[in-house]
């Protein structure tokens, strides 16, 4: 009987806190304990990089849970507290400062961390900032406030950096986004898309420049880049990517492979113990290929996946991904992935409304909308029911995207 | 200050108030059964879909084009659909009844 278990969850964000809160609701009557080193109230983290840079909010706007939620609902979250050891053979995990706790179940939901590059004088200088915590934004908020100039410049081009760029511009800050690769966004979407959003970065007084390798950050706050072009900076936003956080999992021998390896019910390579959220490498069964996803969807999905199985329902991770990203007036909504794509079709119903609809073998893969939620919505059904799309009406703007569907 | 009541799935009625922020934030901090509001609230995942009560239309208002549209995603929205992320809570909905749609 789950009364005399013990779930120990590594890591209280989306994934880990969801998990909580589900397995209570699945009927789990064991303890559930989680541990993280972030020492605030779990909360969500796709604000951090919006409204509560801009707004200066406050983070208790943005708490997953209450507090009271997780008392009424017998969770005990343990904050500010790092997790250093498993013992897989007696079933213990050691916390920082030497206390132990026993499990049953164990949760892997350790997330990611800001990936530093190997940049001359990064790790010196005390005006770079990465933005993955709450903790991160309070103190860029603060650099920005202390600053004369505001001049940032962002390092990557990603959706954190252009988000981040957006946000920081709001605050008046003059902003550079430098990126490596020879477009924005290259690693996450198309061409197409790229070019929208460095348009409308730039149209909001944002420079974007690309192919800019930084090698060097000086100690008189210059960015160095390898075409011997250099950028004058007094708060510089690292947003290269992340790495995800698998210390832990590789000490114990967990089977990894670009993050922790779990099957479609989220076990990992080792009995009673689970990974959940960004640090799963995973099979997605729609597309039919492993995958490592960093979003929301995936993490509250996971979690959702996992409280069911860990309680004995067996239930197996099958879900199309979902993105978003807003930046200035514009939201930009995804699902799918399109990865392999032979084929896309543009329907552009205004200059700042339109969607990417793309294709393998006439099979609708995945859709990117721009303020544009009817086409994401539509997209989803489509998606779901493999139904083939009628690609000459689609591209028709004034068509009805409801009959679009050809009979099959 | 408003009153809200909300009706899950399973019929059960719980009555919260409070003074600002939206209806799915509300939900959520009292653990509201079949509110999720995933997304934290910027109407990108339609799990706080609420059916507004006839009586009360007139005070919570309609969705908007966007929330409209992201209703589509539930199989059973109709005319009394919202997302209560995108009601915000003021005197004018108190007493305002919301069904919580099944998920």
């Amino acid at each position: 009987m789950s009364q005399d278990k013990t779930c120990v969850i590594i890591g209280a964000s989306h994934a880990g806190v969801n998990l909580a809160f589900n397995l209570r609701k699945e009927g789990w009557k064991g303890n559930i304990i989680i541990f993280d080193k972030d020492p605030k109230l779990p909360y969500h983290r796709p604000p951090l990089s919006k409204k509560y840079l801009e707004l200066e909010d406050s983070i208790e706007n943005h708490l997953l849970r209450s507090e009271e939620n997780y008392l009424k609902e017998n969770i005990d979250l343990k904050t500010g507290i790092s997790v250093i050891n498993i013992d897989t053979q007696e079933q213990i995990v050691t916390l920082e400062g030497g206390e132990t706790q026993n499990y049953d179940t164990l949760v892997f939901a350790t997330g990611a961390r800001a990936f530093i590059p190997p940049i001359k004088g990064i790790e010196k200088a005390k005006h770079v900032f990465s933005l993955r915590n709450a903790k991160d934004v309070d103190e860029i908020r603060k650099a920005l406030k202390n600053s004369n100039q505001k001049k940032v410049v962002v390092i990557g081009g990603g959706y954190i950096g252009l988000e981040t760029a957006a946000s920081l511009k709001k605050l008046g800050a003059h902003v550079t986004v430098l990126e490596r690769e020879e477009r924005i966004l290259a690693r996450v979407t198309t061409a197409h898309l790229s070019n929208f959003f460095s348009q409308l970065h730039t149209s909001n007084g944002v420079e974007i420049f690309t192919n800019k390798n930084v090698i060097e950050i000086t100690r008189n706050h210059q960015v160095i880049c390898d075409d011997a072009s250099s950028f004058e900076a007094d708060i510089i936003i690292v947003g290269v990517g992340i790495k995800v956080n698998t210390e832990l999992a590789e000490q114990i021998g967990l089977k990894m492979k670009n993050g922790i390896c779990v099957n479609t019910k989220m076990e990992t390579s080792q009995e009673n113990i689970y990974a959940i959220g960004d640090c799963t490498y995973h099979y997605n069964r729609f597309y039919n290929r492993f995958v490592r996803l960093e979003s929301v969807q995936n993490a509250v999905d996971q979690a959702k996946i996992a409280a069911k199985n860990i309680h004995n329902i067996e239930t197996e991770y099958d879900t199309i991904p979902w993105f978003w990203s807003d930046q200035y007036d514009v939201k930009l909504q995804m699902v799918g992935l399109a990865d392999g794509f032979d084929d896309l079709v543009i329907r552009k119903e205004a200059e700042k409304k339109f969607s990417i609809w793309y294709f393998k073998e006439n099979q609708l893969l995945a859709v990117d909308s721009i303020n544009n939620a009817k086409s994401y919505v539509l997209g989803t059904k489509y998606i779901k029911t493999k139904t083939i799309i009628d690609k000459i009406k689609l591209a028709n703007p004034e068509s009805n995207l409801k009959s679009i569907a050809t009979i099959k | 200050m408003a009153e809200i009541t909300f009706i899950t799935s399973d019929n059960e009625k719980v009555v919260l108030e409070a003074n600002s922020g939206n209806v799915m934030q509300l939900a959520v901090n009292n653990g509201v059964k079949g509110i999720d509001g995933d997304c934290g609230g910027v109407c990108s995942c339609a799990t706080c879909h609420v059916f507004v009560a006839e009586k009360d239309l007139n005070k919570v208002g309609k969705a908007s084009s966007i929330e409209a549209d992201m209703l589509e995603l539930a199989d059973d929205a109709n005319e009394f659909s919202r997302l209560c992320c995108q009601i915000e809570i003021s005197d004018d909905i108190n007493g305002v009844e919301l069904t919580i749609a099944k998920q």
